[in-house]
């Protein structure tokens, strides 16, 4: 079964406001993504990102309820500093390091759309590995994320609808990739080829952020 | 799956209920700074060189335990296992900055070296001096060559007392780190692990363990060792590990060494005082004084079964620094 094609919408951009709602519905879904996350880090690290990653997205739900924004770099950096805020770890730093460097160059944009998804991910991206010093191949959550990140480039020009479906999908591959792949950092490294087998739980959360994103994309 | 027995309320409150405790058990000597997880010391002397340990909780009395006179000035405290927030960092940063600076000394975990970094970035940016020294003394996490990518694991009791006398005594930042810098580069820790300790949230064991297999170097969050095996003899357990340590670690006929036998969580004193016996068999057998020994928990990890050995290679310098009294929660000197 190959990717699931839907007819696109069409929906060419959001706006704040409707980024806002849908990072609070991809909020809540990470939420209730906790268990599946413990269960994956258990398998190759210490079995605590889903229980920080919870706790990071119940924090990013709590502040996009109260707060109204601007920009979508403001949205993006409130999610950012809120997630680096409450997590701790790597994955604090990691995922806060993200959102934050997805709203570098996004500041004076008032509608979310392909284009600005593309930006977004090219400098959230670039900020990760700035911080982390992960490469492609790492076994980290930057195998989910830069396939996702080359795939925005070419989708520019296309509905927001459209460009997450195939972003999402590449995000999908990059995450099962890393069963393949012997983690060389951070709290896997040590298990060598013991890691094979399973999926990075970064690149498992990185793909569910963008599933989710999608999911209300479709749904609204 | 059956939940482990633990001692707690409210599994989210776990880390708030812990440093409570432990404010209380100092006296009035520390105290926690609203609206974060650190705690600092009361009394900070105008010029003190400020030293600011942390790491992840959960594994007491590290980190936040080693507050004290010529010991840590203050600690950042993570959720159980995972390094603090940038914010929590900061906070202890500007507490305890009296002019001359903060030394961050933790151990090499990738969450706390990015969150520590992110905390500098955040410190330089409102004028504090911080400098950074990564504790990485566990041998078995990788080979000599890449020495700066192992872990930190009970080592660092040492390199925190040393660093603490240092810190007490000079009020040059640079001259801080030099020293502990020595201090941690003379240090080397291997572990052995029997059974896994638990997440308090999940109730859960951090890794799994056959009843009747142990992992030589296994890491304080489950990490991978070097040998994986059946059940062993104290004496068994002990050649091995002092054997990887020694042949890792430059020591000559005549070097005087400080010993830290530390319980990973749920090992007897019993036990331990039977594996002190034959490292100093060894050691005596190499011709390696121990100038110093420290024994009980001070770097656990829940109620893993296990220990682990360190060894801090001493010069007239460090003994000066180490010589100084300590009355920290977790690690007391006279």
């Amino acid at each position: 079964m190959g990717l699931k094609r839907f007819k696109a919408m069409g929906k060419l951009h959001m706006t704040v406001e409707e980024a806002r709602q849908m990072f609070i519905y991809v909020a809540n879904k990470m939420v209730d993504s906790k268990d599946a996350l413990t269960q994956a880090d258990k398998a190759i690290g210490d079995g605590d990102h889903g229980i920080g990653m919870a706790r990071g997205f119940e924090a990013v739900r709590q502040k996009l309820e109260t707060q109204s924004f601007t920009s979508i770099g403001e949205l993006f950096k409130s999610i950012g500093m809120t997630l680096m805020m409450s997590i701790g770890g790597a994955a604090g730093a990691v995922f806060g390091t993200f959102f934050r460097g997805a709203g570098k160059n996004t500041g004076n944009q008032s509608e979310l759309n392909s284009q600005t998804l593309t930006l977004a991910l090219q400098d959230g991206l670039q900020a990760v590995k700035d911080r982390g010093k992960a490469k492609p191949g790492d076994k980290t959550m930057v195998d989910a994320l830069e396939p996702a990140a080359a795939e925005s480039v070419k989708l520019d020009a296309v509905p927001l609808d459209e460009a997450l479906m195939e972003i999402s999908e590449a995000a999908r591959q990059g995450m099962e990739k890393t069963k393949e792949m012997v983690a060389t950092l951070g709290k896997a490294k040590p298990l060598g080829a013991r890691s094979l087998g399973h999926a990075d739980p970064g690149s498992l959360s990185t793909y569910l952020i963008f599933k989710y994103m999608l999911e209300f994309v479709r749904e609204r | 799956m059956t939940k482990i027995k633990k001692i707690i309320n409210d599994p989210k409150n776990v880390v708030a209920e812990l440093l409570d405790g432990l404010v209380q058990a100092y006296h009035g000597k520390i105290k926690k700074l609203e609206g974060v997880n650190a705690l600092v010391k009361t009394n900070l002397p105008q010029g003190k060189v400020g030293l600011l340990i942390g790491g992840g909780s959960g594994h007491e009395p590290l980190f936040h335990g080693f507050i004290g006179d010529n010991m840590a000035d203050g600690a950042a405290c993570g959720n159980i296992f995972a390094a603090p927030t940038p914010d929590v960092i900061l906070e202890a940063t500007k507490a305890l900055n009296q002019g001359n600076g903060v030394l961050y000394l933790y151990n090499n975990y990738e969450g706390d070296n990015m969150n520590f970094d992110i905390a500098a970035e955040m410190a330089e940016d409102e004028g504090i001096v911080t400098k950074t020294v990564r504790i990485h003394d566990d041998v078995a996490s990788a080979a000599p060559e890449q020495k700066e990518e192992r872990r930190g694991i009970a080592g660092d009791v040492f390199i925190i007392k040393i660093s603490g006398g240092v810190a007490a005594t000079v009020q040059d930042l640079d001259e801080v780190v030099r020293v502990t810098e020595k201090a941690r580069d003379n240090t080397r820790s291997m572990g052995v692990a029997l059974s896994a300790g638990s997440l308090p949230e999940t109730g859960e064991p951090t890794f799994e363990l056959p009843e009747d297999e142990i992992e030589i170097g296994m890491g304080l969050h489950g990490e991978a060792g070097v040998a994986r095996g059946k059940m062993l003899p104290a004496n068994q357990m002990v050649e091995d590990m002092l054997g990887r340590i020694l042949a890792d670690f430059p020591l000559k006929r005549g070097d005087e060494v400080c010993l830290l036998i530390n319980n990973l969580g749920s090992t007897t004193m019993m036990e331990l005082l039977i594996v002190n016996s034959k490292i100093n068999a060894i050691l005596n057998a190499e011709g390696i004084k121990v100038y110093d020994t420290a024994m009980g928990s001070f770097c656990t990890s829940q109620e893993m079964a296990g220990f682990s050995i360190s060894l801090t290679k001493m010069d007239s310098e460090l003994k000066k620094y180490y010589d100084m009294p300590a009355d920290s929660f977790g690690f007391k000197k006279v």
